[in-house]
């Protein structure tokens, strides 16, 4: 599979939130607005790229190895909790700025199954250095232009009127519902 | 017994509390795999946060989360091994939602808010509530699913392999409408749920207003 049907794949066709229901509680829970929701989007981006190549060479050269492959999950939830913390170490000391937006959603982040997830399909689906990277990039790539599409449909739902039972939650199942429908259809594309 | 009903309704995760959705919308594909996901996410939940009942006067108070984690995570692959030992089609249709118990904020939430803080028994009670409460909506959720989606409800196929049975009934004759794969379908899950929230929401409101 070349590189940029992989990037196409993730990003649209099999987007990590509408097609895999990965990091599904940020999805509904942060979106209210859009700039929260591209502050999430970003510093999941950060995670997952760091996250995946790390644990595709832990995969690749320890874990097949020395034959442990079925610890797999908790060196990967290991893994992406110490990046987590690097990562938020370092921006706090190097760039207060980005800190200072995007410190609230980090520590979020560990219990995140878009990362996790991202992270066990990558490895799941045997690609190389080259193409993890490329995946792992359009997973994140795929959740930040659904968050951020989601959340500015949201913002501008609050303007409406919605039958009192369906308020919240289930308008927002509703219009998930909708993009999903919307994003399947790229599969002929 | 009053408590564990009083939590499957009042904070039932999926319907009042909103978490734990990935599995919930990814594996309700057909109604085995909801109740088999809600069966594990059950014994996940009690194992490890009895686990974590038990020796929560032992762990730091700055270093419990990595704590709670690896314990989950201990679990989860437990029971992945076992799966994949006795039923491996069922472990292969789970997917990676299985190992994604790990960071499911349902079982997380659990160890900080309940098991860090009361007695095993407690625990124990609770965790039953709410894995009973998760089994009931995703085996909801499944069964609305598939009976609209492929006109079949299947209580046992992938699981054949370990009883011997296998149990799939039609449920209707096909119509022009239904059955509709769209239910099926990845974006039929958040439609399924999305009705299926509402309707919780008018049952409990009317139960508030007879409480009044």
């Amino acid at each position: 599979m070349n590189l940029i049907s992989i990037l196409m794949l993730s990003i649209f066709t099999e987007n990590i939130v509408l097609t895999k229901f990965l990091g599904m509680c940020p999805f509904f829970g942060t979106s209210n607005k859009e700039k929260n929701a591209l502050s999430m989007g970003f510093s999941v981006m950060i995670v997952v790229v760091l996250s995946s190549l790390l644990t595709f060479l832990i995969y690749k050269y320890i874990l097949v190895p020395t034959n442990t492959v079925y610890l797999r999950t908790i060196i990967f939830i290991l893994v992406i909790s110490a990046i987590v913390q690097i990562v938020e170490i370092v921006l706090k000391k190097y760039y207060p700025i980005v800190y200072k937006n995007l410190g609230l959603y980090l520590p979020l982040i560990t219990t995140n199954c878009a990362v996790l997830g991202t992270v066990l399909l990558a490895s799941n689906s045997n690609y190389n250095l080259i193409e993890t990277l490329v995946f792992s990039i359009g997973s994140s790539i795929g959740f930040t232009l659904v968050i951020y599409v989601f959340a500015s449909i949201r913002e501008r739902l609050e303007h409406c009127q919605i039958p009192k039972n369906f308020k919240g939650y289930p308008i927002a199942l509703i219009t998930a519902f909708i993009m999903a429908l919307i994003f399947s259809r790229f599969i002929g594309v | 017994m009053k408590q564990i009903f009083r939590t499957i309704i009042n904070e039932n995760p999926l319907f009042v509390l909103m978490l734990g959705l990935c599995p919930a919308l990814a594996v309700t594909t057909n109604f085995e795999s909801s109740y088999m996901m809600g069966l594990c996410f059950l014994i996940v939940l009690c194992v490890s946060n009895g686990l974590i009942s038990l020796i929560r006067k032992i762990i730091p108070d700055n270093v419990r989360i990595p704590v709670y984690i690896l314990i989950i995570g201990t679990v989860v692959t437990i029971l992945e091994l076992l799966l994949n030992k006795y039923v491996p089609k069922l472990s292969e249709q789970l997917g990676v939602y299985l190992s994604l118990i790990v960071v499911n904020c349902v079982v997380l939430g659990r160890a900080l808010s309940v098991a860090s803080k009361r007695d095993i028994v407690y625990t124990f009670k609770d965790s039953i509530g709410i894995g009973l409460g998760f089994t009931i909506s995703l085996m909801l959720i499944g069964s609305i699913r598939e009976i609209l989606g492929a006109n079949t409800i299947t209580f046992m196929s992938s699981l054949s392999e370990l009883t011997g049975y296998r149990a799939i009934y039609k449920v209707y004759p096909d119509m022009s409408l239904l059955p509709n794969p769209i239910f099926v379908s990845g974006a039929g899950a958040f439609l399924v749920l999305g009705f299926l929230i509402a309707l919780f929401k008018v049952f409990k409101k009317e139960d508030n207003h007879e409480s009044n």
